[in-house]
């Protein structure tokens, strides 16, 4: 509770609109889990979703109205679930990350020190920068900044390429992944011919447990081209949605719930499914078993079909893990906004049963999205004709 | 709105740093650990594929070992058989033989004892003629010493004589 009272604090102003998060459609697909269990996680994320964004939209435009003292839940929350040019640690302790951005006259590189927490302009070799809702603009000198201003300079002179609290969190990450499954597959040389131990022996279950659920039943015979890249997504996904979980430093990002990661993580998908996809598969979008004079209609349905299919996989990733992060904030943030002790008891114990309910989501959103790369490549690399 | 847009910078971190992650993993740890999963099995399924056709071998060898043995028990016991077949004809033969030898024996002795008793029987009959004769010399001798008495004898043997 701490960390979110802090950062309170130093909270800048952030419009709140609604947002998308009622697009969350689970699926039904996996096997593993008993369907009543699912049914229940997923009234359970119905009721409480919506309740929070009632709640978040309720507080908005009551903060719209106030002062700037009054506490706001959705900018807290969505500073929290938003990326950050700085990694606030504890109390007033924040690290600062570089600043990368390219701009029409060249690349510019600096601390994100410098702006202060948005409250200086930094100028560099070729503008003046202003951080603004967490966002670099370019300023005028004397200039001030409106909304539309900013969208104008992103897109004019700026593209930000800041090593964000985003990109930290994600490189460490990767260093886990390479220090787990490094020191995995030294223990499978060390070991030939034996019995797996450690850590080898709690990732190897895993391990089969994506090869033989995930990419034989759904791929088929020529899984093993597939495996490497299914095994990477899973365990990049299941990690960062763990490390998202973790309130604090080095945790605490919200990486798979950016719609940034699950957009290359899906186009990734998306590559893959359609350079493997085999003459069948192409068959079947460009010259289905319909009349030839329905292809002008069916053309652009079976084309809609291949951006669709990832493009629902980004979307349930980043909605289900941002959804995640918002119930916890906003059940942390009923303290604030009752502004009473008591109520404490009553968000940590519904906020240990979102933790709990999310360590079982950070799991399966991981094994989802693994589980419909493998169908997507399986049914463009199917060999037989219907 | 700013939630469900895509930043390019985090886009391009994230698809420079997926990508060396996969290639990372991908040649130091997916291809050792699935390479490893896969020898493993294999030899798992060869093990067990060998357990299989030694047990197939071994049922095999206890069946013949089996059979082999039920030969040598049929063969023991023809055996055994045959031998008391052969021992109850031995015993029968020479009960027979015997039987037969005992009989001639019998016969034999029979014959001899028909013959001894005949010579005996010829010698005690040469004996009483003898006897009797010299009985009747005797007695004849005595009788004829006296006139009268063979006088009345030829009377009496005349007598006696009827024509």
């Amino acid at each position: 509770m701490k960390f979110t009272f802090c950062c309170v604090t130093c909270a800048t102003k952030i419009k709140s609109k609604k947002h998308p998060f009622n697009v969350f459609k689970p699926y039904f697909e996996f096997k593993k889990i008993a369907l009543s269990l699912i049914l229940g996680v997923f009234l359970t994320f119905f009721t409480c979703k919506s309740f929070a964004i009632q709640h978040e939209e309720h507080a908005a435009t009551g903060a719209e109205s106030h002062n700037k003292e009054e506490f706001s839940p959705s900018e807290v929350i969505l500073e929290h679930i938003a990326d950050s040019h700085s990694w606030h640690l504890w109390g007033t302790t924040t690290f600062p990350l570089p600043v990368i951005l390219y701009t029409d006259k060249g690349f510019e590189v600096f601390s994100s020190a410098h702006f202060e927490h948005g409250h200086a302009d930094y100028t560099g070799k070729y503008y003046t920068y202003r951080l603004v809702k967490d966002k670099i603009s370019i300023v005028g000198p004397g200039e001030e900044l409106t909304a539309g201003a900013n969208m104008l300079n992103m897109h004019k002179k700026l593209i930000d390429f800041s090593i964000t609290k985003n990109v930290v969190s994600m490189w460490i990450s990767f260093l886990l992944l390479i220090i787990i499954f490094f020191s995995v597959s030294a223990a499978y040389k060390k070991r030939v011919g034996k019995a797996p131990k450690g850590l080898q022996s709690f990732m190897e279950p895993i391990i089969l447990f994506v090869r033989d659920d995930i990419a034989r039943p759904n791929i088929g015979y020529k899984y093993q081209r597939f495996m490497p890249l299914l095994l990477t997504v899973f365990f990049f996904i299941w990690i960062n949605n763990l490390i998202g979980l973790v309130p604090f430093f080095p945790g605490g990002s919200n990486l798979t719930g950016n719609i940034a990661v699950t957009f290359v993580l899906s186009v990734i998908t998306l590559i893959i499914v359609n350079v493997n996809g085999n003459k069948y598969y192409w068959k079947h979008i460009f010259a289905p078993d319909v009349p030839v004079w329905l292809y002008p209609i069916m053309w652009p349905v079976e084309l809609v079909g291949i951006i669709s299919k990832p493009f629902a996989l980004m979307i349930r990733l980043f909605a289900n893990i941002t959804a995640g992060h918002i119930i916890v904030l906003s059940l942390i943030s009923l303290i604030f906004v009752f502004k009473s002790v008591a109520i404490a008891p009553v968000s940590v114990a519904f906020v240990v049963f979102m933790d709990v309910l999310e360590l079982l989501v950070a799991a399966l959103q991981a094994f989802i999205f693994t589980l419909l790369t493998a169908l997507f490549i399986g049914t463009a690399i199917e060999e037989h004709h219907h | 709105m700013e939630l469900v847009t895509p930043e390019i910078g985090l886009v391009f971190w994230t698809t420079v740093s997926f990508l060396v992650l996969f290639f990372l993993l991908a040649k130091f740890a997916w291809k050792p650990i699935m390479g490893a999963i896969d020898d493993r099995e294999r030899s798992i399924e060869d093990a067990l594929l060998k357990a299989e056709a030694a047990k197939e071998e071994m049922s095999r060898l206890t069946n013949e070992n089996e059979s082999l043995l039920k030969q040598a028990r049929a063969e023991r016991d023809l055996i055994l058989s045959e031998a008391k077949k052969i021992k109850e004809q031995i015993i029968a033969d020479a009960k027979d033989a015997a039987h037969k030898e005992g009989a001639r024996q019998i016969e034999l002795a029979r014959v001899e004892i028909n013959n001894q008793k005949a010579i005996a029987m010829a010698d005690v009959k040469n004996q009483v003629a003898t006897l009797s004769i010299q009985v009747a010399e005797k007695i004849l001798q005595n009788q004829l010493q006296d006139q009268q008495k063979q006088d009345e004898l030829v009377s009496q043997l005349l007598k006696e004589v009827k024509l």
